[in-house]
């Protein structure tokens, strides 16, 4: 999928979990994403944040970190 | 009519706590107060003869055949008007009797042409030659002159029925079931005495230009040939029936196919169907013709390339051809290449197999279904709040409703039968408040209105609903004792701090929605404290980019005011194809197993692996747009699709049609030569559901029977061609009948575990979760728990969609559907369905119509930042100012050129109600339209045949219409 499609999609579900309390939006972008993406798009948001993550939602860039760190490890 | 199941108990069932012990011919005889004397004895074995008494409408006691003797009581009263009472002895056959009931048939047959017009059937469909017969009246004595209508014109406007009122005894039967059953009051009894005639009720007084929407319940409740099914005379009266389940909407209506050899003559909605208690709509009873049709592919055919035509072989070639071509970019690119797509059309056993097939011989969680654009926000709105996506509720549930809250539905249109059942209810007293754009029907048609109609802007349901609940909330009308004991109250607490904020307030949210504040307060008082309150919803609650939002928005309303776990309230979604319901349960998205089990739960995919003997892949796998973003991307490269055409449903079909091109091999196994099937290179044919053994499972979770009533042409069933692929592969799948399918279904799925085709035939149906704790299933769920324990309310922030009317595309476009078509149309398009909805039109209100020199008819040019599409206009009121509507079963008018790529954002539902759009008068079909209709025959040609569709059904294109063809319909 292009990058800026990408960038809406994870910035929606950021704009959503924004209305919770910051652990808890943290939690609930980086399970969603986890949850509901594949690897491939995992992978490209992952690589995109490394490259600056520009447009991404704070939470999304947090987000995408965690996934890097535990790509690979079960849910 | 004369149905093969003939025993009609002649008044509606009543039920009561007081048993009422009588005497009919001598026999004892025990039934509920308020029975009839006629009911009473049908039930225990008496015939009695009737012609104006049915068991679904009330007795109106006219035709007078029906006497019986009551002992104590003088004269011969009407045992249909007559209620039993404690010790009552009646008799029901007399020499008296019979020479009053032999008087009155002579009467009817003086004015009746008195021989059947169905040509092998001896008294054919008529119960009063049927009663001549049986009562011995050979002549009529009365005059035959003078004051009858035998000359009277049958009205054949109807595609599917006559209307031959020299036939008609003005029993008034059919007048009822319009106004009872179905709730249109199309017909009416005009004159008096013998001079009375049924009406349809219009200026040119036929049945086809009147408010009739052909739903056939008139002709099934018609006791003479006066109204009759167009296929009985050309075919003969049916000799046997075959129970089966509609293949049309969620509803999932119960019918008995009655046939004739193999051949059906008609369907006949089955009284004993617990989704429709023998009503139906036009799709089920009549618009089955399309299983017939000469455009049905019956061979397998492949291809190279796309630009190639296609190729007739055998299925062994084309099976061959498939597994070369899956291997080769398996063993090149791996699993991950490769995906499938379930049918929300085709059976659960079916949509198992598809899936089964993805995950255990693809290899792959690249696994999706049609439910991804419609309904796949309500699977993770309910799941998050309730524990499960499940409907709440059963249909019958709305007999409960004091309140009905109807939002982004269009009951009437989309699912017709649960509609007049919801009207009923109505008529009996029941409030209503629609939630839509467009003033749906059901906002005002005779004997029911909308106490509030909150006529929101396109992409403004979250704010309405929190405002909604920030009423309840800030007016202290919620339940306090609801939540304290059935829900997370901690959730609740952080819920109401958020509802409370002013930014919710119906005050504030009136900006962005358009509805007045105090219109939504009082409709939000209504909801709260006007007794039972039910939510039904369609999918102008999904198909936003904050559909899951919206959905959860609704769930906490509902617990907040104490509306669940009961008959009469609920949080109900109104699915659109028959089995979306069971293609979800059964696996279909790319993250979650049968039963919607999480991929990455190792417990449950170790009962898979057992039961497979596979290793299953513990990631997610593809969603449908993912799935065209890959393939786009170079990294997908096959498909195998069952019974869907994404071309045509899914949004921006410039992309996906780009995505399809890239692939190298698309399997499309379906009955037409479909959309998609442009880009394949293996056709393999499809059943219809006539063709099939299997199950259904409606919208209220009910789980129906499909029947095989013939083999399809193309000699296997779906699930047949599956497993043939599957074994081709080297997989061993080896089911003998679909009932094994279900078996493992059971065994493996925790909601399913007491479900077996033994249980769905000896009960009739059945609702999931049917298990050990509910072995004959759950009409209502959550009743004294929630699935997930206690109901967790779930924070709903408004987002506006990032498509919003600017000064370039200063309207919004909204999609929708009518009765007489089905989604994209490939079924209804070809029967005579098209008569009443012949093309895809734009409505637009009046104003924005005129400021743009558009008028009723005017071909128009509607344009968004994706494409442009040419159709037709009608300016109707219906619409607010500044929205505009169309459907999309056409696939010429390309509706989804249009639609924009913006989705939900859990979810990834297309947002297909809100597109920014400008619309012009205009002259020419838009410049895909052109080239696609170029370009289609071109992609589906078949070698050796000059063309894969009859002549007759190439659908009229826009510009072969001449404006003055062109009426507006309802
Ligand atoms: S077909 Fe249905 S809507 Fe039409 S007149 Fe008969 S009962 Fe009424
Ligand atoms: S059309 Fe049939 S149902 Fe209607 S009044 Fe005549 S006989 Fe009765
Ligand atoms: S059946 Fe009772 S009066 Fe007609």
């Amino acid at each position: 999928m292009d990058d800026e499609k990408m960038v809406r999609q994870a910035n929606q579900i950021a704009q959503y979990f924004s209305a919770y309390p910051e652990d808890r939006a943290k939690e609930g972008v980086r399970g969603h994403i986890r949850k509901f993406w594949e690897p491939r798009m995992r992978t490209q948001l992952i690589n995109y944040a490394g490259a600056g993550g520009e447009g991404l939602h704070p939470l999304v860039l947090w987000a995408a970190t965690q996934l890097q760190d535990e790509a690979g490890q079960p849910v | 009519m004369a149905s093969v199941n003939p025993i009609n108990y002649g008044t509606p069932r009543r039920e009561s706590d007081t048993q009422v012990m009588l005497e009919i011919d001598g026999r004892s005889v025990t039934v509920p107060e308020g029975t009839s004397v006629m009911r009473a004895a049908i039930e225990s074995g008496i015939d009695v003869p009737k012609l104006c008494a049915s068991d679904n409408v009330e007795p109106f006691g006219s035709c007078r055949l029906c006497l019986v003797e009551i002992e104590g009581k003088r004269g011969y009263p009407a045992s249909c008007t007559t209620e039993v009472a404690e010790g009552m002895e009646v008799r029901t056959v007399s020499d008296k009797l019979n020479q009053l009931r032999r008087g009155v048939i002579e009467l009817y047959l003086s004015d009746h042409p008195g021989a059947s017009k169905v040509e092998t059937g001896d008294v054919g469909d008529d119960e009063l030659l049927r009663l001549a017969r049986d009562l011995d009246v050979r002549e009529v004595r009365y005059d035959k002159d003078g004051r009858n209508h035998q000359d009277a014109v049958i009205d054949d406007s109807n595609p599917y029925f006559d209307f031959d009122s020299s036939r008609c005894i003005v029993c008034s039967r059919c007048v009822r079931a319009c106004d009872e059953v179905q709730g249109t009051f199309a017909l009416t009894v005009d004159g008096r005495g013998f001079a009375s005639m049924i009406s349809a009720g219009t200026d040119s007084d036929d049945f086809l230009n009147s408010e009739c929407v052909s739903c056939g319940a008139c002709v099934q409740a018609c006791p003479t040939e006066a109204l009759v099914e167009k296929n009985v005379i050309e075919q003969g009266m049916p000799e046997r029936s075959v129970t089966t389940t509609c293949a049309y909407c969620g509803v999932g209506c119960s019918f008995n196919a009655e046939l004739k050899g193999d051949e059906v003559v008609r369907m006949v909605p089955a009284k004993e169907g617990k989704a429709n208690h023998g009503h139906s709509c036009v799709k089920g009873r009549f618009a089955w013709g399309y299983t017939n049709h000469p455009d049905r592919i019956t061979k397998p055919m492949v291809r190279d390339k796309i630009t190639d035509p296609w190729r007739e072989v055998s299925w062994d070639e084309a099976m061959s051809f498939a597994v070369e071509r899956i291997n080769g970019i398996r063993d090149k690119h791996g699993s991950t290449a490769l995906g499938a797509i379930t049918s929300s059309r085709c059976t659960n056993e079916e949509t198992y197999l598809v899936q089964k097939m993805a995950r255990a011989v693809f290899g792959t969680n690249n696994v999706d279904t049609c439910a991804r654009v419609c309904h796949s926000p309500t699977g993770y709105g309910l799941n998050s709040t309730f524990g499960t996506s499940a409907g709440t509720q059963d249909f019958d549930s709305v007999e409960k409703s004091d309140v009905i809250l109807v939002i982004g539905a269009n009951p009437t249109d989309a699912h017709p039968v649960f509609a007049s059942q919801m009207k009923k209810r109505l008529r009996e007293g029941a409030r209503l408040i629609v939630v839509d754009p467009r003033a749906i029907d059901l906002v005002r048609s005779p004997h029911v209105a909308a106490e509030h109609h909150l006529q929101l802007q396109p992409g403004t349901n979250v704010a309405l609903v929190n405002a909604l609940a920030h009423t309840v909330l800030a007016e202290g009308l919620e339940n306090r004792a609801f939540v304290e004991q059935r829900c997370d109250v901690e959730e609740y607490d952080a819920w109401r701090e958020f509802i409370l904020r002013e930014e919710n307030s119906p005050e504030h949210t009136a900006q962005y929605t358009g509805v007045p504040a105090d219109a939504l307060r009082e409709a939000a008082r209504l909801y709260a404290t006007g007794g039972n309150a039910a939510i039904y919803y369609g999918l102008g609650v999904t198909e936003h980019s904050q559909g899951s939002t919206m959905v959860m928005g609704m769930a906490n309303i509902a617990m907040a005011t104490g509306n669940i776990g009961r008959p009469g309230v609920g949080v109900n979604p109104l699915r659109g194809q028959n089995n979306v319901q069971g293609s979800c349960d059964m696996g279909s998205f790319p993250h979650e197993l049968p039963g919607y089990r999480h991929i990455s739960d190792q417990g449950v995919r170790d009962i898979y692996e057992a039961e497979w003997g596979v290793k299953l892949d513990d990631e997610p796998g593809l969603r449908i747009p993912n799935m065209i973003d890959a393939a786009t991307g170079g990294t997908f490269k096959a498909l195998y699709v069952q019974g869907e055409d994404i071309l045509q449903s899914d949004p921006n079909i410039k992309h996906i049609a780009a995505g399809l091109a890239a692939m190298e091999c698309v399997i499309i196994q379906d009955i037409f030569l479909n959309e998609t099937a442009s880009y394949a290179h293996v056709f393999l044919p499809g059943s219809t559901f006539l063709e099939k053994d299997g199950t259904f499972t409606n919208a209220e979770r009910r789980i129906n029977r499909v029947r095989k009533i013939r083999t399809a042409p193309g000699g296997y069933a779906d699930w047949e061609v599956t497993q043939m692929l599957a074994q081709a592969l080297g997989y061993p799948m080896n089911y003998g009948h679909p009932s094994e399918i279900m078996d493992e279904i059971a065994r493996t799925t925790p909601t399913f575990r007491g479900v077996s085709f033994d249980k769905i035939d000896a009960l009739g149906s059945v609702q999931w979760p049917c298990n050990d704790e509910h072995p004959e299933g759950t009409p209502v769920m959550h009743v004294d728990n929630f699935v997930r324990g206690k109901g967790k309310f779930m924070l709903t922030p408004f987002v506006p969609t990032d498509e919003r009317a600017n000064r370039r595309f200063p309207l919004l476009l909204t999609t929708g559907r009518i009765l007489s078509q089905y989604n994209v149309g490939a079924q209804t398009r070809r029967t005579a369905n098209r008569l009443w909805h012949a093309e895809d039109w734009l409505e637009l209100h009046p104003s924005d119509a005129e400021v743009r020199g558009i008028k009723d008819g005017t071909l128009v040019a509607v344009a968004s930042r994706m494409g442009e599409t040419t159709l037709r206009a009608k300016v109707s009121e219906r619409m607010t100012p500044g929205v505009v509507y169309t459907t999309f079963h056409f696939p010429e008018t390309a509706a989804n050129v249009i639609t924009t790529e913006y989705s939900d954002w859990a979810t990834e539902c297309p947002e297909y109600k809100v597109t920014a759009v400008e619309v012009r008068p205009c002259n020419t079909l838009s410049e895909w339209q052109r080239r696609y209709m170029d370009t289609r025959d071109q992609m589906q040609r078949i070698e050796g045949n000059q063309s894969v569709r009859a002549p007759d059904t190439v659908a009229a294109s826009v510009e072969e219409a001449s404006d003055d063809d062109w009426e507006p319909a309802e």
